[in-house]
């Protein structure tokens, strides 16, 4: 069964007078372990499809099925559930809490699912470790670099150990270099068999994933799987300084 | 566990939120600070009164009855007038109560006035001279310090001999000892045998300025006909309701009044005093129980207000909680708690304040105690506040669509 089931999914908007259709009847499937790019223009309705893959919206009509779960019939306090345990979100914005640590914020869902302290402690450590930040756990988002945030947030959204990493413009309030930093990560992740969404408008950016699926006007446009060196060669093209650490270590 | 966690993240995001906020926290807390600091003053005021005034009455001896034609408390004005027509208790009426009562330690009829009191030239005005018999000594629970007190033989035959409170012993005699000298009230000269030791005040009356002499001598001296108040002391606390209805039953029977007849006289008591007291100071409670509450209420719409921008303010770091899994509960409580921590605050600065207070008013205007039970209300008070007033922003802050919260900056 498909990790993700979108069967002829709408979502209006009620404008004042106006109803907005953001998405018209959109049926979609995404297998575990792939690697998506959602694209389109501002208006599209990518951000639409976001919400209600990551759960944080139920759609007005049509059916969502997440890893067996009727998410469409879901109310509020059973959707915060399956978020916390089935999406892990990054966002453009980091949306770190900015008086908390690192280590903090990555503990946060694991407060929220529960977690025993000391459990706590070690799954948020391993987090942060699989990002690269196991040296900077005690810092405050303030005393971090954009790219550190990020991977703080990223970390944040692994811990509970999702069925979908949701990012919503990961690079957008990056510097290329960091950008590509950041892409590498979801490489790395991505090859260590999490299924990863991004949603972008970034060519660049949607590259690294092996399929493409391109809105308009609240409807698919395209839906393409992209040959699997064709992200790797652009990477090549766009960051002159690959990734030192091979990927061998994370190969199956 | 799992909600102990929610409780300490809760406690740790509200502490994080007060120091961001300092300012604003201790402005929204003046309120509440305002409103503990009334009820605990209050309540210190009450409980220092209730203190001082028990201290003052227990001169009365709460074993004893006091029966005399007036009431202590009249309930009106008419009842008052009623009182006016009451026979005036005689000596005769006394002596045969004392000797009818069975229940009773000691029966002493007794009556005061002022007068002046003369040693050689020099003389005290004002001095309350009561006159009684040597019971007295057990009823009204004087003691002396220097020679003797009243006898029997004293009183039956009326010698002039007095005994004096410890004022009069200073201001007229100064240094000299009292005892074997004379003094003159109303040109006659009475013996001093005793002195009395120091007791204090009652209500701001000095129980030490004071000649006590013999009844019969009072009676021909100062008043021919007294007005007595007939001094019973009951044998034992425990009895006092049986000991009371013996003296009500041989008075009317002394009096020989009809069944059909209401008692002529009043068999007042200490607790009467206490009961009067208790009912003044349960009427400032009420009184400062409502300003109290007024205070809080105000102090509340302040932290209310307060945690409203507060959730306006972090509407994004609500909507990150909610998208990692926050629940609408996680949220009221992280609220709930942040609010019941400012009163807290409140509740403990207002506390702080009161106790200096406190401290200063016993030192100098009249003394007030804090006691754990008003320490224990004022907080707990506070938190109710702090969760009352805190319940709506919280209700908004969980009830927020997510979507819409990571979209606000």
């Amino acid at each position: 069964m498909s990790l993700i089931q979108l069967e002829k999914i709408s979502r209006r908007y009620q404008m004042g007078t106006e109803t907005v259709h953001a998405l018209r009847d959109v049926s979609l499937e995404i297998q575990r372990g792939e690697y998506v790019a959602i694209m389109g223009p501002s208006g599209s309705g990518k951000s639409t499809l976001m919400n209600l893959i990551g759960c944080l919206d139920t759609p007005s009509t049509g059916h969502y099925g997440l890893n067996g779960a009727r998410i469409s019939e879901m109310n509020d306090n059973q959707l915060a559930e399956i978020r916390n345990r089935e999406i892990g979100f990054v966002f453009q914005t980091f949306n770190l809490l900015a008086r908390s640590n690192a280590l903090h914020n990555v503990e946060l869902p694991l407060i929220y699912a529960g977690v025993a302290a000391e459990e706590r402690r070690r799954l948020a450590l391993e987090a942060l470790g699989q990002v690269g930040l196991a040296d900077r756990i005690h810092h405050k988002p303030n005393e971090l670099s954009g790219g550190q945030r990020q991977r703080v947030a990223v970390a944040r959204a692994l811990v509970n150990k999702p069925s979908i990493l949701l990012a919503d413009e990961p690079t957008g309030n990056l510097d290329s270099k960091t950008g590509e930093e950041i892409m590498a990560l979801f490489d790395k992740l991505f090859r260590k068999g999490n299924t990863i969404i991004v949603v972008t408008h970034e060519e660049d950016i949607a590259k690294h994933a092996r399929r493409i699926i391109r809105l308009r006007d609240g409807l698919i446009a395209s839906d393409e799987m992209q040959v699997e060196g064709r992200a790797s060669s652009a990477e090549g093209k766009t960051s002159p300084a690959p990734d030192p650490r091979p990927s061998t270590l994370d190969r199956p | 566990m799992k909600v102990l966690a929610e409780m300490y993240e809760g406690l740790g995001i509200s502490w994080n939120a007060l120091r961001a906020n300092k300012l604003r926290s201790v402005l929204a807390t003046l309120g509440i600070v305002i409103g503990v600091l009334t009820v605990t003053l209050m309540g210190a005021a009450i409980n220092g009164l209730n203190q001082a005034f028990i201290r003052n009455v227990s001169a009365l001896g709460a074993d004893v009855f006091y029966v005399s034609r007036n009431k202590w408390f009249n309930d009106s004005y008419e009842d008052w007038l009623d009182t006016r027509k009451r026979p005036q208790i005689t000596l005769a009426e006394a002596e045969a109560l004392a000797r009818q009562l069975t229940l009773a330690d000691a029966v002493a009829p007794a009556d005061d006035d002022e007068d002046s009191v003369k040693y050689k030239n020099r003389s005290a005005s004002s001095v309350d001279i009561v006159g009684t018999t040597e019971a007295y000594l057990q009823t009204s629970g004087v003691d002396v310090a220097q020679g003797r007190f009243l006898t029997a033989a004293d009183a039956q035959g009326g010698q002039p001999v007095c005994i004096i409170g410890n004022d009069v012993a200073t201001n007229l005699f100064r240094n000299d000892p009292p005892i074997g000298e004379r003094i003159k009230i109303e040109n006659q000269s009475f013996l001093v045998v005793g002195v009395l030791n120091k007791q204090g005040t009652m209500f701001g009356y000095s129980l030490d300025n004071r000649v006590i002499i013999p009844l019969r001598q009072y009676m021909g001296v100062l008043d021919r006909y007294p007005s007595l108040t007939i001094q019973v002391k009951a044998g034992a606390l425990a009895h006092l309701d049986e000991a009371r209805q013996e003296v009500q039953q041989v008075m009317r029977r002394v009096r020989h009044l009809r069944p059909s007849q209401p008692d002529n006289f009043s068999i007042n008591q200490q607790d009467q005093i206490v009961k009067w007291f208790h009912d003044q100071t349960a009427t400032i409670a009420v009184i400062g129980l409502f300003v109290t509450s007024l205070a809080l209420f105000v102090g509340g719409i302040g932290i209310m207000n307060i945690m409203f921008v507060s959730v306006v303010e972090r509407t994004r770091e609500i909507g990150v909680r909610k998208a990692i899994g926050a629940k609408r509960r996680n949220i009221l409580l992280q609220f709930l708690i942040e609010s019941a921590c400012v009163c807290l605050l409140g509740g403990l600065i207002g506390l702080g304040i009161a106790w200096l207070v406190s401290l200063a008013v016993s030192q100098w205007l009249f003394p007030a105690s804090l006691s754990g039970t008003i320490v224990a209300m004022s907080l707990l008070v506070s938190l109710l506040t702090g969760v009352i007033s805190g319940f709506l922003p919280a209700w908004r802050a969980a009830r927020m669509d997510p979507v819409e919260a990571l979209r606000s900056e």
